[in-house]
């Protein structure tokens, strides 16, 4: 479960300051499916950002999981985002220099997973999204939807609560975008929450709640 | 993270980018093995110097006319005539003391060594029989000169082995008669072969009796007296008991200088071990140079690796993790530098060693060991910058979509 409360985002440009979030108050429940739209500098991905604990929030309050996560150190931070929270990326976000199941496994090495362990869940993984024959390729050997697939791989590698999502198709075609959401939708209906941020009317539309940010406020909030 | 993923994750950086890594451990090789060879040249010249002062004889005193405060300079050389002569019988005098064992002395001049037609300049020595065992040499053909009185000596000399060859050739020179200036000598022995030994080549002498020398070269003064201390705890006694001796002969005046071999050896010990850790500090600055293209290239890295450190972070790696990915990188480098640069340096001895075979050239243990702790400390000093930046990265800056 999440809850933010009165969160404020404000980035200085120059002299000017940039209200991104003002007061968001958003309450998402264990194993929702969420897309998050808006224009272009509506601030959804600055709100992303702080669901996934990459950025801090000026004013406001984050519980997650029940534990308020607001005041956590930088190293505490990174421990929350390994055990609870799942990235993919729109430009996918793969280590170049590493095999697909080189990059699945990165999030379980960091977690310092015995190598037993990491090549159980590995095995499994390649298996679920469909990698086992191109395990050992390298990302600049892989199609568009296959290095996607990778990255949800990765973000689940760890068995996250939470996975975050910002404009997942956006680098695929219509097709492969359509077969990436469908990946994330079964992570959904294995009870995890989903948290997609899109331009595409199309995509937003397959969540079950549908949030709408416009200059850093939530203006709409639907469900389904 | 476990250390051994630690490991694997910084060996997939360094083949990853193949060129870079083999650049930097070009410029951490060479570094290293400067230092390497450089100080096995230093060391080489040192044992040199060394082995040949060892070559003189053991337990060896040299005294010599005039006085010096310093040890290793040569007075009687530097300053010319000095104001009392060593003669014949202070050095007999010198075999009272208990702490002798035995004495040569000396006097060395230039002369034309003539057997029928062929002439041959060469250093003349005038010594005692007791020479040969002071300095150590042996016999090639004959005998040494005789035992007797040095004031008389018989007309008798010993050539080295180049002489005997330039002279006489094929034939055997033992038996023979040769000429210096006006003199006749019978030859009763021939030198074995030793070479050069502190600029003085024993086959390129003639040794005739100390009597024979004086008169040749009409002098009564010594050149020097050599001394051998009946053991190495002997030799100060036998050093104090020199200047005793020949201050009471000297009418109480100490104008004469002992030289212990070990005092020279120590000076030209402390100079060359000086020279090769200067030389050694000098090639170090080839490490500093690497260090610094450590940093350059590492700093290069952040910039180039924004992504993926950004993507680290996001995925869960702590600041810590990140800070021991770039210096577990920076140290397997600096290793592999060291690595190379200890075989090339080696490699490179070994091929001056081979050019020059007569000195020995080691690499000295210290230089072996700082070579490569250096090379290890300076890219790990210089990784702390750059290690630093990546860690405080800001993710979300790092993974913004350009």
């Amino acid at each position: 479960m999440i809850r933010l409360t009165g969160i404020e985002r404000v980035f200085r440009v120059g002299d000017e300051a940039v209200h991104a979030l003002r007061g968001v108050d958003l309450l998402i429940e264990q194993g929702e499916y969420l897309s998050i739209m808006g224009p272009s500098g509506s601030g959804k991905s600055t709100l992303l950002n702080i669901l996934g604990l990459l950025d801090r929030p000026d004013a406001g309050r984050y519980e997650l999981n029940g534990h308020d996560v607001t005041g956590l150190a930088d190293d505490e931070l990174a421990r929350v985002r390994r055990e609870a929270i799942g990235f993919v990326f729109q430009f996918f976000h793969l280590v170049p220099r590493l095999t697909a199941a080189q990059n699945i496994e990165l999030p379980m090495v960091l977690a310092g997973i015995d190598p037993a362990e990491r090549r159980r869940r590995l095995d499994k993984l390649l298996g679920e999204y469909g990698l086992e024959a191109r395990a050992g390729h390298r990302p600049d050997q892989l199609s568009g939807g296959q290095c996607q697939r990778v990255a949800i791989a990765r973000a689940m590698s760890m068995g996250p609560t939470l996975i975050l999502a910002d404009e997942p198709t956006g680098n695929l075609d219509r097709h492969t975008g359509q077969e990436v959401m469908a990946v994330l939708e079964r992570v959904h209906r294995e009870g995890g929450t989903v948290a997609v941020v899109t331009h595409d009317p199309e995509i937003g539309a397959r969540a079950q709640r549908r949030i709408r940010l416009v200059d850093g406020e939530i203006a709409g909030d639907a469900s389904a | 993270m476990r250390f051994a993923d630690l490991l694997a994750f910084a060996w997939q950086v360094l083949g990853g980018y193949r060129t870079r890594t083999a650049l930097i451990l070009l410029a951490m090789g060479i570094g290293v093995a400067a230092v390497v060879a450089v100080s096995a040249i230093g060391e080489g010249a040192r044992l040199y110097v060394v082995n040949q002062f060892g070559s003189l004889g053991t337990n060896l005193i040299i005294v010599l006319p005039g006085r010096s405060e310093t040890a290793g300079a040569m007075p009687g050389v530097l300053m010319g005539k000095t104001p009392r002569d060593l003669s014949i019988d202070d050095a007999l005098a010198l075999k009272r003391s208990p702490s002798i064992l035995r004495i040569a002395p000396l006097i060395v001049g230039a002369g034309d060594v003539r057997v029928g037609s062929r002439i041959r300049e060469t250093p003349v020595l005038g010594t005692t029989a007791e020479f040969i065992r002071v300095r150590q040499m042996a016999m090639a053909q004959g005998l040494f000169l005789p035992e007797g009185d040095p004031r008389h000596g018989q007309p008798v000399c010993v050539i080295g082995a180049k002489v005997a060859s330039e002279l006489f050739g094929a034939r055997q020179a033992l038996g023979e008669w040769l000429r210096i200036g006006d003199r006749r000598f019978r030859i009763v022995g021939v030198l074995a072969k030793q070479g050069q030994s502190l600029g003085f080549n024993t086959d390129e002498i003639v040794v005739v009796p100390l009597s024979a020398a004086q008169a040749l070269f009409n002098t009564e003064a010594l050149f020097r007296v050599m001394v051998e201390a009946k053991s190495r705890e002997q030799i100060p006694d036998a050093k104090a008991d020199i200047e005793e001796i020949l201050r009471q002969r000297h009418e109480g005046e100490r104008d004469v200088t002992a030289i212990t071999q070990d005092a020279v050896l120590a000076t030209f010990d402390r100079i060359l071990r000086a020279l090769t850790l200067a030389v050694g500090g000098i090639a170090a600055i080839s490490l500093a140079v690497a260090g610094i293209l450590v940093m350059n290239v590492m700093l290069i890295a952040v910039t180039q690796r924004r992504k993926e450190i950004g993507l680290l972070k996001a995925i869960g790696a702590t600041g810590a993790q990140i800070r021991a990915a770039f210096f577990t990188e920076a140290v397997m480098l600096a290793l592999g530098g060291a690595a190379c640069g200890l075989v090339v340096g080696k490699l490179g001895q070994l091929a001056i060693g081979q050019a020059f075979p007569d000195i020995p050239f080691t690499a000295p243990w210290w230089a072996v060991i700082a070579a490569p702790l250096t090379a290890i400390v300076t890219s790990v000093l210089f990784t702390v910058v750059p290690a630093k930046r990546a860690a405080m990265l800001d993710p979300v800056m790092a993974l913004s979509k350009r």
